[in-house]
């Protein structure tokens, strides 16, 4: 049951609650009384604030950096420290007229809501919104993870009535392997193939930073190379205080003697001409979708490594389980399976099928991955 | 089991043959026998067990798994193997994982009704990928791009032999191929080959593109006719008594001598030698080679009347000589192949054996005026039996496999047609998750009230770029859902329009169009094409009546 019970029991309308068993049909302070859904994205009217919006806004509160959820042109920004940063690399200091930087952990008062960021161990930066009003909280989860991730502050669980989660790998055909086991997978081949290139496609916020210090732990220390496109988020990182070793731009003149070597791009231009100029090149992706050989295939991967910087089946059923709530919104994704296994937890579920968030197109593959 | 699970995992992702190569070399090197043999076995399918149903799978599955989540997930990844290996449920405690050899042997002894028991076991042991490699082993679907003689090649190159020395005494050895891998790491001899009349692996052509043709020269090639029979191998020899052995081999490399008494009876005469000869299998009556409806009453038996054998008699036609008195001319060029097949014709001086004939030619042009109209080019009562046309490298050693640019074979024209998309479903297998299979109409009625008409569905002729791009496509503008299949929008103002080609056309009852295309496939997707300029069904009608349709 709803954790706020008793601030709401103080209420006028709470009377209602005793006698009706249905919490969700009147007097109940529920999560469409906090957040609504807008062409725009979510909306919370009581603190007149979008979380993550799709267009411009004047204001917006952005859990991560990635471009599906930060985007530019918005009046006010607030985000985590380092997501502010990420924007400021990505689209330039003028992002936004206003930035607030929002402490993990502090509580802070948005008109009539109190708001609080929590680590979401996505990507460096990543944070859970929680929204309370009345003593009902919401979390907007964000995109998230439970696995390791050196590059990141782990997710911790908050306890809500609500939480609004995404789904990218809500089927339990989703169990993704811890990653070193599949970066070994990279080390052994390069073993094997001392000869080919093995280009590693890792999107450029996050994944690409977390293999990279994922090989450094397993001991690997020569140079990683870098397509052009990701060398200032990870100088980013290295500023930030995650160490990545000695990394070296491509030389497009040179990629025909980077033989043996691991060279990280972005997953669209792994079948660009751009990669064909590599000593026969070996294919390598570390995605989610990974887990599904017709997807490996389709895009043409040789090597895939499961590694995904969202939660997998397991890790979405235990999280809504921990942060105990009783509604549940299904932001995007595949929610269908998430949804039927809430409903059998007794737990009232919603999937809202957002579009924006990791769509199934080639660019929004490279966002989710 | 794990370290071939693995294996398995890697060949079905890597797509170049040396890649492959690498792999399995590296698997036999590092891989302690009888392990390796075993895995050498399921690499070139001859492992023989009882297969286990898919239904078992499912079964299985079905006690552990919620039925909404299974279907859910089943639907989205297509293969029940690779579902049932990442939805089994991790056991508490897992138990050490079986090597392959005690699966193979477990599999040749367990009961059916132990069976369901001892998969559980193993399951419970593995890892996803153990699991989809172990699901993919017993029910008898590997299908990971290797065949038997690119692993063969890859034992080959342990002990720095040729591939062909692997295949000579292939039939003499048992699995796990202790013998073989002996031999190979240089610590016991080569095992003798047994096999008299042994198959030799076949070369064979790739279909030829238009764009090919302008990068060819016509000089460097030679031409025969594509006869509309089967191709087969015959081989003759000595047994260690010093008998003599004749066989005939279907392409598969599966003996079919049984069925053939007739010919087989021809290849034991002594001027053929001990030698082996590629060709068609042909039905001759009164010196015309009869349909290929008329060769199926031969085939597939195992034995033969000898009224069947009075009625259809069995042919060889000759076009290539791999063996010739015991000496492997493999490796020497076509020209000089082609020419000791002809003075061995020549001598063998037998009915039932003839040469395909070169066909002489100057230009792609006059060639491809050949190939619609092959009596112009002399092929006489035989044209009906001609299914277009092979080009042959003069230079070509004869290489196993399907090697790039020796070999075209070069079809008679398919037909072509616009027609516009209307339903697509997703495919199978590597493409379940992508609408791959595509139903498409053409116009009917009257210009005012004209309907789309389905007249055929193709899944086949696009590359992956054009598959991902069909995919988004199909999702981008469904207009309704049912089951696996969606509608796609299309009227005469918006639509996609596909050309399909197809290599024939039947009346058929059980069509709404009245009409069965053979063989469409995607020839071209016109983007840029509006749908109401999509062809008509009289198009196809008039192809009905075609002179030209077969
Ligand atoms: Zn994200
Ligand atoms: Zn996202």
């Amino acid at each position: 049951m709803c954790r706020g019970l008793t601030e709401i029991c103080t209420r006028s309308r709470s009377f209602f609650v005793a006698t009706l068993p249905d919490p969700f049909t009147v007097g109940f302070v529920r999560t469409q009384d906090i957040l609504t859904l807008t062409p725009a994205g979510i909306y919370c009217p009581a603190g007149d604030f979008f979380v993550d919006p799709m267009r411009p806004v004047g204001r917006a509160l952005v859990t991560h950096g990635h471009s599906d959820h930060a985007r530019a042109g918005h009046d006010k920004v607030m985000a985590t420290a380092p997501t502010l940063d990420i924007m400021d690399v990505r689209y330039g200091q003028d992002f936004t007229r206003e930035r607030q930087v929002a402490v993990l952990g502090q509580a802070v008062r948005i008109g009539d809501v109190v708001i609080t960021f929590h680590p979401a161990g996505h990507v460096l930066g990543s944070a859970q919104i929680a929204i309370e009003l009345d003593g009902f909280r919401v979390v907007v989860s964000g995109d998230y993870k439970r696995s390791q991730d050196p590059t990141c502050l782990p997710f911790e669980p908050v306890q809500c009535d609500s939480f609004v989660t995404e789904a990218t790998f809500g089927l339990p055909v989703f169990r993704f392997p811890d990653a070193e086991t599949e970066a070994r997978k990279l080390l052994a081949s390069q073993a094997l193939f001392p000869d080919r290139t093995h280009l590693l496609g890792a999107y450029a916020l996050g994944k690409a930073q977390r293999m990279i210090r994922v090989l450094r732990d397993l001991g690997y220390d020569r140079p990683i190379y870098l397509h052009g496109s990701m060398v200032r988020l990870c100088d980013y990182y290295g500023r930030a205080g995650i160490d990545l070793g000695e990394l070296r731009r491509v030389d497009p003149a040179q990629r025909g003697r980077l033989g043996g070597e691991i060279v990280l791009c972005p997953p669209s231009t792994l079948k660009d001409t751009w990669a064909r100029k590599f000593p026969e090149p070996i294919t390598v992706a570390a995605s989610g979708w990974m887990r599904v050989r017709a997807r490996a295939r389709q895009k043409g991967v040789e090597l895939p490594l499961i590694v995904s910087d969202h939660a997998d089946w397991p890790a979405l059923c235990a999280t809504v389980r921990e942060v105990g709530c009783s509604e549940l919104w299904v932001t995007h994704g595949e929610a269908d399976a998430l949804v039927h296994w809430a409903g059998m937890q007794g737990i009232e579920a919603r999937p809202l099928h957002l579009m924006g968030y990791g769509e199934e197109s080639d660019e929004a593959l490279d966002e989710a991955a | 089991m794990k370290a071939f699970a693995q294996l398995l995992d890697r060949l079905s992702f890597e797509p170049s043959r040396n890649g492959k190569l690498r792999l399995m070399a590296d698997f036999f090197r590092r891989t302690p026998d009888p392990e390796r043999g075993y895995a050498l076995a399921a690499l070139t399918d001859t492992l023989k067990f009882q297969h286990a149903k898919p239904a078992l799978v499912r079964a299985l599955l079905e006690e552990r798994v919620d039925p909404v989540l299974f279907n859910l997930s089943y639907h989205y990844v297509g293969d029940l193997s690779e579902t049932a290996a990442l939805l089994w449920p991790a056991a508490a405690h897992p138990g050490e994982p079986p090597l392959l050899s005690e699966v193979v042997m477990t599999l040749a002894t367990t009961s059916r009704a132990a069976f369901p028991r001892q998969l559980t076991l193993w399951l419970d042991t593995l890892d996803e990928i153990g699991r989809w490699a172990l699901l993919k082993l017993i029910t008898g679907s590997l299908r990971i791009g290797v065949s038997a003689r690119l692993a063969k090649t890859a034992v080959a190159i342990l002990g720095g032999h040729e591939p062909n020395e692997i295949e000579d005494v292939w039939h003499g050895l048992v699995i796990p191929y202790g013998q073989l891998f002996a031999w190979m790491d240089g610590t016991g001899p080569r095992p003798a080959s047994v096999d008299p009349a042994p198959y030799r692996p076949a070369m064979l052509a790739h279909p030829l593109e238009e764009r090919d043709v302008a990068s060819l020269d016509p000089k460097d090639f030679s031409a025969e006719w594509k006869w509309d029979g089967i191709r087969v191998q015959a081989v003759a020899g000595h047994d260690a008594d010093g008998r003599r052995i004749a066989k005939l081999h279907s392409r598969a490399g599966e003996d079919i001598s049984a069925a053939f008494p007739d010919l087989i009876e021809s290849l034991r005469d002594p001027r053929f030698g001990d030698s082996a000869l590629d060709g068609e299998l042909l039905i001759m009556r009164e010196g015309r080679v009869q349909s290929f409806g008329t060769l199926q009453q031969r085939l597939n038996r195992k034995t033969v009347s000898v009224k069947a054998m009075a009625d259809y008699p069995a042919h060889l036609r000759a076009y290539d000589l791999l063996a010739e008195s015991g000496e492997d001319l493999r490796s020497l060029p076509f020209t000089e192949r082609r020419e000791r097949l002809e003075a061995l014709v020549d001598r063998l001086h037998d009915p039932r054996v003839d040469l395909s004939p070169i066909v002489a030619f100057d230009s792609w042009e006059q060639l491809a005026e050949f190939r619609a109209d092959p009596v112009q080019a002399g092929a006489g009562p035989d044209a009906d039996a001609i299914e277009g046309l092979m080009l042959k490298r003069r230079e070509s050693a004869y290489v196993p496999g399907r090697p790039k640019g020796l070999w075209f074979k070069w079809k008679r024209n398919p037909f072509n047609v616009d027609a516009v998309l209307m339903y697509a479903q997703r495919g199978h297998g590597k493409r379940a998750s992508f609408y791959s299979d595509y139903t498409f109409g053409v116009w009917r009625g009257t210009p005012e009230a004209q309907e789309l008409v389905p007249v055929g569905k193709a899944y086949s002729g696009f590359t992956d770029e054009e598959l991902t791009r069909l995919d988004r496509y199909v999702r981008n503008n469904t207009t309704s859902r049912f089951g696996p299949v969606r509608e796609v929008e299309h009227t005469t103002e918006k639509g996609l329009v596909l050309e399909i080609a197809f290599e024939g056309l039947n009346r058929s009852t059980r069509h709404k169009s009245g009409l069965a295309m053979r063989f469409p496939r995607v020839n071209r997707i016109r983007w840029d094409k509006p749908t109401g300029e999509a062809d008509r069904i009289e198009v196809l009608e008039s192809l009905l009546n075609s002179p030209n349709e077969r």
